[in-house]
């Protein structure tokens, strides 16, 4: 009595052509051109590993925000938590400690803020954009306190490997790291069970829970893995600057919301693809590199990023509203 | 008699849907129409077009015989149409005058809203439906049936001359619905047209003067109620004849799988025990609101008992989470099917496989073809029509959800299914199938419970009913005793007839 | 009377007037007239912002560009200042173009259907950038800027100054426009439940729309104020105060869901911050711990608010039954 129903009526390649994605792609091919066509150094194997670092450690936090929005919620905090991490490595690097010590005091500092916030959001179940606003003046806050208007200085020498070192010709340490968690934010959101309930969980959250999915405790590891990675990004950072402040990647969370969102990232949940963000990703760092290049000051490629953004994301919504009126 | 207002030809379309092909409709004066239909009929979508909130594509509307356009709900409003909707369309966070005045509050001096005018003005509105709620009280301490009377309030404060009430009679308790029929009655003689939604024959037999019937959004009939049979009115509705909706059963009750004890909760419900046993249907009966969804869902692991225990197969089991239940095998296939039950804009195989990932998943990576299998396994006995199993879910109609949602449990194998209104809101076609399909999973050792306040599903299918009112259980009726008089009595607290 | 209590509005009230007599315990000179209306002038820009962030939360959205719309504005009245624009002007461009922003965010959301969190997100960077594009970077300095531009919010009336007379007189404008007017009530309607609001005959994008653009002029507003008060004008004005903003909105009760709050509600969470702000330097604690503490401040009161949203719920047992 049942008819055969097909398993797929689109074919793979007729989805990948029509994705957000492939759109991704064509903007990161014709910013490419457009850059190589503006400045002779930018067809450089060092200038474009160079590049490179101006998105790495932001992408490294966005990877674990894309899953965090995609199951519906949002850490504003991660900045912040930066800042936090950074301070907890200075401490420790001034009462003596060596690299392996700094690197674990940012990872566990990270971890604590990231378990902090799930805590707070899904023990309590308050909401994750008033809680980490909240945190992320709580976590800055205690950065300001420690260090004041002063700095930590003199890191070890082994210390600036993470933000500095290259692992083989023009691949940095922040490239290869970039790549590997490329590699597993991509398996853990499209190709493990728990990647399906963070996709469940953004869709429906009350469904998910009538299907046995514990969606609190998802939801706190979600949040912890958003502090694990901006405890990362931390390491490299303050590698790389080889100082902390507190007021060290100020704003950043705000363009890591830009990366993921402009990734295809569905801001209201359920929807993304780890492989947006990294085109995303790609894309960001291609613009601040090539108007840098061409001495654009950074608050003009700001500009453009907003209007990327905006533009991006309003284009295919403005093309479908076209033609569904008709 | 001229009817205040008809519609004439009307369609409407939506992307892949005609939802209304040239219907008619004609209201009267001081009388009830009935419209009638199955789900899908388009009875929702002429209430839109009515009300102002969808436009038709063709057709006119002829108010007291002038052609006329409503281009929003403000214009239907002001031309004197209203409505009471399905869904409770009103504003937790005001109070009881400002949903009552909202989008046409009276106005005061340099053009602010009248408080005191509109407190007056809902208080005498208010008053003349019989209710005493205080103005000032937020909309979110009141309870369903208050939040239905501030509903019915809104919809009289403007100067109506038709009103339309869509499934007015859905949330309300006995008593509650024999005061709508009065008010009914003062609105009729007051020479307002009613245009009456309902799947309930009895009301509509009891209330209504007139009958439209629309099928697969098309017009099939129309004429005086007194004038035709429930037979009559069914076969218009369904285009055939239906003589045997409920499947025969074979009675083979088996041991006890599931034995409930004092199960308590401090507000919702007090000493529920019973006992489930293989192979069958037991039901739960009870007006809207007598707990029985909420100690359905105790038993899910969504809320937790204060006192009582939970014993499958003599097993104590304390069931924290919904993760809990399913693992003691326990599964619940809620009423709200779009807030609960499907997950909409995830794959039919998505939500089939959620509850299941382990079994299709190696060292927590997912395995597709394993997941594609085992949805097809459980899809197909359903006979779920769907375009593709990558199909979303959210583009299936209604019966398909509830399809979709039943192989999800049924593929994690479960013990006990408890159903909380399997067949609300659906077709009779998708009805009869789901009633089929129960009676096949009892006759294969599965434990069911059925809530349904259907009271003829109850009585078809089950073997045993229980009821319950105001959070507690009244009665335990099987066999012969299963009779419609019992069960409604014991539902709303009437004392046995001498 | 218990009901005025349990309203939060009378807690917070009571936990500022408790705060600031806790401090005057000790240093009666914070309690001194003349210092507190340094505090409350000291807040007047925030207590204008949170009026229009708080619209726009009631409608179920945020606008994460009103301090980038604020520099705008108070640059483009420092540069027409200079090009000799009579000050009258100056005020009704700098609400113009606060409200054309704030209209450029409305339409986004409405027309085109983009989240606000999204839209805002990227026009805050646009409008922050196109400041720098007006100047190439430079500052505006007091010498640059006519003794009437400056003088305006500072002229003192009653003892207080002008910028504290124009919040309070928008604090009782719109505590009256949100009660008292259809379109005020449309803001709570179109949050509260956006799907009934079509039922009630409203529009929920235009409202949405209406609600940026008043938050848009109010931003614009105070860029002006911002800009003469402190007698400079620069590309980085206000930087993160969208945040302090979003803040005081939270400690004053409004739900970030949408429909629920009061304008009483969220001057006095604006305050709250304003009264903290100035009290560390008075009490010796170094102004390093504000940040740490507004935080706090917000993550109380939002859990104060779940905690008492959580009490409602339907009551199946009889009162009598309940155990």
């Amino acid at each position: 009595m049942s008819r055969e129903i097909p398993d797929r009526l689109q074919s793979r390649m007729a989805r990948v052509w029509r994705s957000w994605e492939a759109l991704l792609l064509a903007v990161f091919i014709v910013v490419f051109i457009a850059n190589s066509f503006a400045s002779p150094y930018f067809l450089n194997a060092w200038n474009l590993s160079d590049a490179t670092f101006n998105f790495t450690e932001k992408a490294l936090i966005a990877f674990a925000m894309a899953m965090l929005i995609v199951a519906g919620e949002i850490d504003l905090s991660v900045a912040s938590i930066i800042a936090l991490a950074s301070t907890a490595m200075g401490l420790v690097m001034m009462a003596g400690f060596g690299t392996p010590v700094i690197v674990a005091a940012g990872l566990a500092t990270g971890l604590v803020c990231g378990a902090v916030n799930g805590a707070l959001v899904a023990g309590l179940g308050l909401p994750s954009i008033v809680v980490t606003i909240g945190t992320m003046s709580l976590f800055r806050g205690i950065s300001f306190i420690v260090l004041g208007d002063k700095a930590f200085n003199g890191y070890p020498a082994d210390f600036a490997y993470f933000g500095q070192g290259y692992v083989f010709w023009v691949i940095s340490f922040e490239l290869a790291l970039f790549a590997v968690c490329a590699l597993g934010y991509t398996l853990l959101l499209h190709r493990t069970s728990f990647g399906r309930t963070v996709f469940a969980i953004g869709n429906n959250p009350t469904a998910a829970l009538f299907s046995g999915i514990r969606v609190a405790r998802v939801r706190f590891i979600l949040f912890l893995l958003t502090g694990v990675m901006s405890g990362l990004a931390a390491v490299c950072l303050t590698s790389r600057l080889g100082s902390t402040r507190p007021s060290i990647a100020t704003g950043w969370e705000l363009d890591v919301v830009t990366m993921v969102v402009l990734g295809g990232v569905n801001i209201l949940g359920g929807a993304g693809s780890i492989l947006g963000v990294v085109l995303a990703a790609f894309i960001m760092g291609l613009v601040t590199f090539g108007f840098g290049l061409l001495n654009v000051p950074g608050i003009v490629m700001s500009i453009f990023m907003g209007l990327l953004l905006i533009g991006v994301i309003a284009l295919p919504r403005l093309v479908r509203g076209r033609a569904k009126g008709r | 008699m001229h009817p205040v207002l008809s519609l004439r030809g009307i369609s409407k379309s939506f992307p892949g849907v005609k939802a209304l092909s040239d219907v008619q409709l004609d209201l009267y004066p001081g009388q009830v129409t009935a419209l009638i239909g199955e789900n899908g009929a388009g009875k929702s979508t002429i209430v839109k077009v009515l009300t102002g909130i969808y436009q038709p594509d063709a057709g006119q509307i002829l108010l007291g015989g002038a052609p006329v356009q409503f281009a929003s709900a403000d214009a239907a409003a002001g031309a004197g149409v209203t409505a009471i909707h399905q869904e409770t369309v009103l504003f937790d966070d005001l109070s009881v005058a400002e949903n009552i005045w909202l989008g046409h509050a009276p106005r005061g001096r340099f053009g602010l809203i009248d408080r005191a005018a509109m407190r007056a003005g809902a208080v005498r509105l208010l008053d003349s439906i019989g209710s005493t709620l205080n103005p000032d009280q937020r909309l979110r301490n009141l309870g369903i049936a208050q939040r239905h009377m501030v509903a019915i309030a809104r919809a009289l404060s403007v100067e109506a001359r038709v009103v339309i009430m869509d499934e007015p009679t859905a949330a309300l308790s006995h008593k509650e619905i024999h005061e709508l029929y009065a008010l009914i009655e003062t609105l009729k003689a007051q020479g307002k047209a009613i245009l009456f939604i309902s799947h309930k024959f009895d009301e509509i037999f009891r209330i209504a003067d007139r009958y439209t019937v629309f099928r697969d959004g098309a017009f099939v009939g129309q004429g005086r109620v007194a004038e035709a049979t429930e037979g009559q009115l069914v076969q218009l509705m369904v285009g055939r004849s239906v003589d045997q909706i409920f499947p025969e059963r074979v009675h083979s009750v088996g041991e006890p799988v599931l034995t409930v004890a004092g199960y308590s909760h401090p507000t919702e419900f007090a000493d529920i025990s019973f006992t489930l046993h293989r192979g069958e249907i037991l039901g739960f009966y009870g007006l809207v609101g007598a707990g029985r969804s909420e100690v359905m869902q105790a038993l899910f692991g969504i809320t937790q008992p204060s006192r009582g225990a939970c014993r499958i197969d003599g097993e104590v089991r304390v069931l924290r989470s919904t993760a809990d239940a399913i693992a003691a095998g326990i599964v619940y296939v809620p009423e709200d099917r779009g807030r609960q039950g499907a997950v909409k804009g995830m794959a039919v195989f998505q939500n089939v496989t959620l509850p299941s990932l382990a079994r299709t998943s190696r060292a927590g990576f997912l395995r597709m073809a394993e997941e594609l299998a085992l949805t097809r396994a459980y899809t197909g006995r359903l006979d779920l029509r769907a375009a593709s199993l990558d199909q979303d879910v959210g583009l299936l109609s209604g019966g398909n959800q509830q399809k979709v949602v039943i192989a999800k449990w049924l593929a994690t194998r479960p013990r006990v299914i408890i159903l909380d209104e399997p067949t609300k809101g659906i077709d009779i076609g998708s009805k009869a199938a789901v009633h089929a399909f129960m009676a096949d999973l009892a006759a294969e050792g599965l434990a069911v419970i059925m809530v349904s306040s259907e009271l003829p599903e109850v009585l078809g299918m089950s073997d045993r009913v229980i009821v319950m009112r105001e959070g507690r259980i009244v009665a335990e009726v099987s066999g012969e005793a299963m009779t419609p008089e019992t069960l409604v009595r014991a539902a709303a607290g009437i004392a046995e007839a001498a | 009377m218990m009901r005025v209590f349990k309203q939060r509005e009378t807690l917070l009230a009571l936990a500022i007037v408790l705060m600031t007599l806790g401090i005057a315990g000790r240093f009666p000179g914070f309690v001194a007239p003349n210092n507190l209306a340094n505090v409350f002038n000291d807040t007047a820009p925030l207590m204008i912002l949170v009026i229009g962030q708080m619209i726009v939360i009631l409608t179920k959205c945020i606008d994460l560009s009103m301090a980038a719309t604020l520099a705008l504005c108070g640059m483009v009245a420092a540069l027409l200042n200079g090009a000799g624009v009579p000050l009258a002007l100056i005020l009704a461009a700098a609400v113009a173009l606060g409200a054309a922003l704030g209209a450029i965010n409305g339409l986004l959301v409405w027309k085109v259907g983009i989240p606000s969190i999204v839209v805002t997100l990227g026009t805050m960077t646009i409008y922050r950038g196109t400041v720098f594009l007006l100047t190439n970077g430079k500052w505006i300095n007091a010498h640059e800027m006519t003794p009437a531009f400056k003088a305006l919010p500072r002229g003192v009336i009653l003892g207080l100054p002008v910028m504290s007379w124009i919040a309070l007189a928008l604090i009782g404008a719109f505590a009256v426009v949100l009660t008292r007017t259809p379109l005020g009530r449309a803001f709570y309607a179109v949050g509260g439940n956006p799907h009934a609001a079509v039922y009630a005959g409203l529009d929920v994008g235009r409202t949405q729309a209406a609600a940026f653009v008043i938050s848009g002029a109010l931003a614009g507003l105070v860029g002006y104020l911002w800009v003469a008060r402190y007698a400079v004008a620069y590309v980085d004005i206000a930087g993160g105060f969208e945040l302090d903003v979003v803040a005081a909105c939270v400690i004053g009760g409004i739900s970030i869901a949408g429909g629920a709050g009061t304008v009483v509600g969220a001057v006095l969470g604006a305050l709250f911050l304003g009264v903290i702000k100035n009290a560390l330097p008075v009490i010796g604690i170094s102004p390093f711990w504000q940040m740490a503490i507004s935080g706090s401040a917000i993550l109380l009161a939002v859990a104060f608010n779940a905690g008492r949203g959580r009490a409602a719920g339907r009551l199946i047992l009889r009162e009598e039954q309940r155990t």
